[in-house]
């Protein structure tokens, strides 16, 4: 579907309108920059991390120039299986409970007066540039025994004794969907804010009441975002173990705690390091399968 | 959207034009790298004040980072704080400078007792900063019987009352200890029971934490546990119905060391620095902000002639005075080598369950 | 076109989302003023922590060095991560697979891992560690972010409002200035408030990238968990939302006068 300039005067070769057109050429163009960078800065760091999954680990911590495939040995057992399991449980509700609170915030944004929508917006981010740590303490404030709720509820007679919220897998998954809510709720606004009122108006012609016109023309149109949401929900969630810590008491323990833990308290960077090409490879193949069956870059392959 | 750009703008060259005219290729200069806080900035001022050195303060928030970081290659760091077993390791990496006892001659102000350790024999590497125990800290008033021993803590009339810093070492210790093993065992057997025994444990944890334990017993929500002796002194300061004292198993000592890396860019300012520390009147600002246990002899003196009420105060609590007796049945933590990642599968999996 | 206005419960549920999403922060503000040092429990009303603030260099240094680097990665990566967008949402090129997948991975890899690799990476071609390691390493996390924001506005993007434009005699540097971007505006600001987000809260690979000096917000106060984190980074980060809070209504003012 090239294009031809109306004004096309003088023949002579020039990088820009070769440039202009070869679709071919201005998709490289434009992908160039992100590809050298992540190349650069991701790509050969992550050969170094390869690198490090087959060596060993040295009895004070040091790495070994020792070929030692049982790091990734090690990982094919019970525990590790069962911890991985877990993490995606917590990543996974995570994301559910973010989609289903988030879709209605995120509604409402696409369909409110445009001069409050941008105000809106930044609104929601807004909390997320006070500090992490102060916000989970600020949480610990409010679900502790005696705290904030409880202090509330009691007030108002609607309980008689501290709910004991703190340290619990409920302040867990509080904590976890404060902290993910924005993730879901900017991509899958911006699918949304797209979404044509002539085209609900269409369907309302047609005699669609609206929740029919919601089912069949919006929740649809709306799943580009809902795909990036998930992803930028799910993904992080599943290795995020600070939330745990904090408001869980640190009594579970996810794949985000044990890889951690290899780079820090067990100095087995090795094992560490293969642990993570596992994590990074199983998620790589779940968000690429994921996202190509749910039409994401589809129109590519017409 | 106009205006938020030009905001935007605005704001960023508002930050980016001093950074331009600043330079930071002063040469008198000392990069700090610790805790956050654990240094009083009164003491910083003061160095500077009186040396014109400026000091860079870098902070992280655990040992395993600070090593994991320098280990990884970083470097520019002139002083670190690693505890014992920290010490022992980077040691064993050749990650220390050795330090010239001669530009270090308040060395002699610290208590005999406290120097010439096992992590640092001769003091080569390291000077003592602060040091301080883990040991067992319940309220009175809470607890349904007052627990002498960890073995004490099994009791299900401690369900979910519990709490105990999130340290595999630590808690494995206890639980080797209450087994009658050495704290620092490498017997994949006895480490095994340990574990064991730790998982029937589970039931009465309300929380691991590290970092603030003392919170929980402080708000009542936990009433005994596993703690360090600057946890146990924030909160008997809060709270006189606290306890903390070294159970019949025995207790653990630490030491948190100053200590230059290897390369270190500003050798002679790291030096000076350690020696100032050492000073008794700076030493004592350490002692006044932090709730620890101040390893210089002339320090604490000078506390007794300068702040008696606060000397007092400072020597009548375990958590900063602990009594001989709470001495003699401590030990350290020791880096167990390649056992260390026995350890961590056991921690792991005791967690997990 | 008229615009249909949300329904009454739509507005109900939205505004107790919002509250839920700022009780935490009302909290955060009150307690700022708290007398108590380990800020537990209300103790008394004092406003010692906001002097204490503005007299703590060190938070004054971090807090320049974090606004920085946060501004400085999310100019960058928001360009390049539209431009990757683009790419991907609408042109055939080879290796489009790799592409692709290299876009994914640091959103999959785990920060520690992401960290401890940059470091060794940096030090084994000798470059110094500081503010600009950890500029380009937040620009390295930050472009995916925005590209999958900005994928998600270009979906369906119908080409051709496009070609109206070319065929009406713009060029294609002139129909995207004036014609695209406008119209994926949202996606784009969308992922640089993302982008910004992820950059001023950034603790793990910021520890592993930093050098001597070039601390950072969360670095100091992560540190601070240890001993106590006193009610001064309580007044801090109330200052600071205030600031960005007042920017916000008075742009806001303003763009309602324009219209």
């Amino acid at each position: 579907m090239t294009t031809v300039p109306i004004n096309k005067t003088v023949k002579k070769f020039s990088l820009v309108r070769a440039l202009r057109e070869n679709r071919v050429a201005q998709g490289l163009f434009l992908i160039f920059p992100a590809n050298l960078y992540l190349f650069l800065l991701i790509v050969l760091p992550l050969l170094l991390v390869t690198g490090l999954s087959f060596l060993s680990r040295g009895d004070y911590g040091q790495v070994l120039f020792i070929f030692n495939p049982a790091n990734y040995a090690r990982l094919f057992n019970a525990l590790y299986g069962k911890i991985m399991l877990f993490s995606l449980a917590v990543g996974l509700g995570t994301t559910l409970l973010c989609l289903l609170i988030g879709y209605p915030m995120a509604y409402y944004l696409a369909h409110a007066p445009s001069r409050t929508r941008s105000l809106l917006l930044f609104l929601i981010l807004l909390p997320f540039w006070t500090n992490f740590i102060i916000r989970i303490y600020a949480w610990m404030m409010i679900l502790r025994s005696g705290g904030f709720l409880d202090s509330i509820l009691q007030w108002a007679h609607l309980t008689t004794a501290p709910l004991g919220l703190l340290y619990s897998p409920t302040a867990v998954m509080i904590g976890m969907v404060y902290e993910f809510l924005p993730f879901m709720v900017l991509p899958l606004y911006t699918s949304l804010e797209k979404i044509e009122n002539s085209l609900l108006e269409a369907g309302a012609d047609l005699g669609a009441p609206p929740w029919k016109a919601f089912l069949r023309i919006t929740l649809p149109l709306s799943v580009p975002g809902m795909i990036a949401g998930t992803i930028l929900t799910f993904i992080p969630a599943m290795g995020m173990f600070v939330v745990s810590d904090l408001l869980g008491g640190a009594k579970t323990i996810l794949i985000g705690n044990v890889i951690r833990n290899q780079f820090l308290t067990a100095r087995d960077w090795p094992f560490g390091s293969a642990a993570s090409m596992i994590l990074m490879l199983l998620t790589m193949v779940f968000t690429l399968y994921y996202t190509r069956k749910a039409g994401f870059g589809e129109e590519l392959l017409v | 959207m106009k205006l938020y750009r030009m905001v935007a703008v605005l704001v960023l060259m508002a930050m980016v034009l001093p950074a331009c005219g600043a330079t930071n290729t002063a040469s008198k200069v000392l990069n700090l790298y610790g805790w956050s806080d654990y240094i009083p900035q009164q003491l910083l001022d003061n160095f500077t004040a009186k040396y014109g050195i400026k000091v860079n303060y870098d902070t992280y928030s655990s040992n395993e980072e600070m090593l994991a970081k320098i280990q990884a290659g970083a470097s520019g760091y002139d002083v670190v704080i690693p505890s014992d077993y920290t010490v022992t390791i980077m040691v064993n990496q050749g990650m220390l400078e050795t330090l010239d006892m001669s530009k270090i001659p308040n060395f002699t102000n610290l208590d005999p007792r406290f120097i010439n350790r096992d992590y640092d024999p001769g003091n080569k590497y390291t000077i003592p900063y602060q040091w301080g125990t883990t040991a067992l800290i319940y309220d009175k008033t809470t607890v349904p019987f007052e627990p002498k021993s960890y073995a004490d803590l099994w009791d299900p009339a401690f369900n979910s009352r519990l709490v105990l810093l999130d340290d595999e070492r630590e808690v494995m210790g206890m639980s080797l200890t209450v087994l009658g093993y050495p704290r620092n065992a490498t017997d994949p057997t006895q480490l095994q029971a340990a574990e064991q025994k730790l998982i029937e444990l589970k039931p009465n944890i309300l929380l691991f934490d590290s970092d603030a334990p003392e919170n929980s017993i402080i708000n009542g929500e936990a009433w005994a546990g596993l703690v360090y002796n600057g946890n146990a002194s924030l909160a008997y300061a809060s709270d006189p119905n606290v306890v903390y004292s070294c159970p019949t198993e025995g207790c653990t000592i630490w030491f948190d060391n100053l200590a230059i890396p290897k390369g270190a860019p500003h050798k002679d300012a790291a030096e000076q620095f350690l020696n100032y520390v050492l000073e008794a009147d700076q030493s004592v600002l350490i002692s006044q902000e932090f709730p620890y246990s101040n390893p210089n002899a002339a320090a604490l003196d000078y506390m007794k002639t300068n702040d008696a009420e606060f000397y007092a105060s400072y020597m009548a609590f375990p958590g900063t005075n602990p009594d001989d007796a709470f001495l003699a049945n401590s030990t350290s933590i020791i880096d167990v080598g390649a056992a260390t990642t026995l350890y961590d599968s056991l921690w792991t999996d005791f967690k997990a369950k | 076109m008229s615009e249909k206005k949300p329904a009454l419960w739509l507005r109900i549920y939205t505004f107790f989302a919002y509250l839920f999403i700022y009780v935490p922060i009302l909290v955060l503000i009150i307690f700022s003023f708290n007398s108590q040092k380990l800020n537990l429990h209300w103790q008394g009303f004092t406003l010692k922590w906001y002097d204490v603030m503005f007299h703590d260099q060190q938070i004054l240094l971090a807090t320049r060095n974090t606004l920085m680097i946060a501004f400085v990665s999310t100019l960058v990566a928001t360009i390049i991560g539209t431009m990757a967008a683009l790419a991907m949402q609408r042109y055939h090129f080879p290796f489009y697979n790799t592409s692709e997948t290299l876009m994914y991975i640091p959103i999959v890899i785990p920060e520690v891992v992401m960290g401890i690799s940059l470091l060794v990476f940096f030090v084994l071609i000798k470059f110094t560690l500081g503010l600009v390691t950890i500029t380009l390493s937040h620009i390295a996390f930050n472009i995916p972010f925005v590209a999958l924001v900005v994928r998600a506005r270009l979906h369906g993007y119908d080409n051709a409002i496009d070609e109206a434009a070319m065929d009406l005699g713009a060029n294609e540097l002139t129909t995207f200035w004036r014609v695209t971007l406008p119209t994926i505006m949202p996606g784009v600001l969308s992922g640089a408030m993302l982008a910004l987000t992820l950059s001023l809260d950034d603790y793990i690979i910021t520890y592993f990238t930093a050098g001597p000096g070039s601390t950072t917000l969360p670095l100091r106060v992560y540190s601070m968990v240890r001993f106590v984190v006193t009610p001064e980074i309580n007044a801090l980060s109330t200052l600071w939302v205030l600031i960005v809070f007042v920017i916000l209504v008075i742009g806001q003012v303003a763009q309602s006068r324009k219209a």
